[in-house]
């Protein structure tokens, strides 16, 4: 705090702690509008699962239920190495925090890694829907056929919904990318770096889209 | 110098214990047969690990009023969307001859 610290404290703000206040609202209403973003997706969701359960749940069996666990366990683990990012930033510790979010970006690029992994294994299983879109209902001791335009209402909006959400991943990489820069150039000091924790709140906003991703497209309908 | 909101490590850990102990539940309920409650046990899990990230790592839990608001509102007017649509789908059609079956449920 003694070293020349830079005063980035905006003329109209009385204080750190009102402009911290006032950035934190700024994107916790961005997320507002995100929550209706992909709401949207998971009422259109709702309604065409709950008017095609039988598809739906036949679909749903050609979804990878431990890749799509162990991507939720990377992207809570990126979480946790968020909030140790903001913990680091908080008591002024550069190195820990460029730790963290170095961290944060690699559990992010596994989360893609994985994500692509499944996204050709449904390419080559013509899932995509398309002009090559086959389905086969690969349960067992099921006699009554599916109808395979239902089952590709299913595909259409798991890539419509995990494709935008790893949209949002991509986005947030690069602008964790952006801090690692900031921080290695010693940018943020204990008493400024407002730009972590709001990013931080981000990345966990897209943590908790996939938290109901995993369940509704994966889960409901196995056993 | 802005100990009063933060939250210590150790809650952090827990959190994040609690959420990967969630995951290995959800996972291991989705491969038994609850009948209905399957869903409901797997939405009630997402909606418990989601208060857990919004309330600590998100640090809801010590925000200023404002914040909670906001959060409150958008939550309100999701349900709203899906309350309305779903008004509109399940009851499509219910009108126009008394026999006709409902969009959902059949």
């Amino acid at each position: 705090m003694s070293e020349a610290s830079p005063n980035r404290l905006a003329y109209w703000y009385r204080s750190y702690q009102e402009q911290t206040e006032s950035v934190t609202l700024g994107i916790w209403l961005f997320l507002v509008t995100e929550v209706m973003f992909f709401g949207g997706l998971f009422t259109a969701y709702a309604v065409y699962r709950a008017q095609n359960p039988e598809a739906f749940a036949a679909a749903s069996q050609h979804l990878n239920i431990m890749l799509g666990a162990i991507n939720t366990a990377v992207l809570i683990g990126s979480s946790l190495t968020v909030v140790l990012a903001v913990w680091a930033a908080e008591h002024g510790k550069r190195k820990a925090l460029a730790f963290w979010l170095i961290a944060t970006i690699l559990l992010g690029c596994v989360f893609l890694g994985i994500k692509y992994m499944e996204y050709a294994h449904k390419w080559h299983e013509h899932l995509v829907p398309g002009p090559h879109f086959q389905f086969h209902d690969a349960r067992e001791g099921v006699h009554a056929a599916v109808d395979p335009d239902r089952a590709r209402m299913f595909f259409h909006l798991y890539f419509g919904m995990t494709g935008l959400h790893a949209l949002h991943m991509i986005i947030g990489i690069g602008i964790f990318g952006v801090l690692l820069i900031n921080t290695l150039r010693g940018k943020y000091t204990q008493r400024w770096h407002d730009p972590i924790p709001v990013a931080g709140l981000y990345w966990h906003f897209v943590d908790l889209v996939w938290i109901f991703l995993f369940p509704l497209l994966y889960l409901i309908g196995r056993h | 110098m802005s100990e009063k909101h933060s939250i210590g490590l150790g809650t952090y850990f827990a959190v994040f214990g609690a959420l990967m102990a969630f995951t290995a539940l959800t996972v291991w309920v989705a491969f038994q047969d609850f009948g209905v409650f399957n869903n409901v046990i797997a939405l009630g899990i997402a909606v418990i690990k989601a208060t857990l990230v919004v309330l600590f790592f998100m640090h809801v839990i010590h925000s200023t009023p404002l914040i909670k608001v906001t959060l409150v509102s958008s939550l309100f007017f999701f349900l709203l969307l899906i309350a309305f649509v779903f008004a509109d789908v399940w009851t499509r059609g219910m009108f126009d001859h008394p026999a006709s079956p409902p969009m959902i449920g059949g």
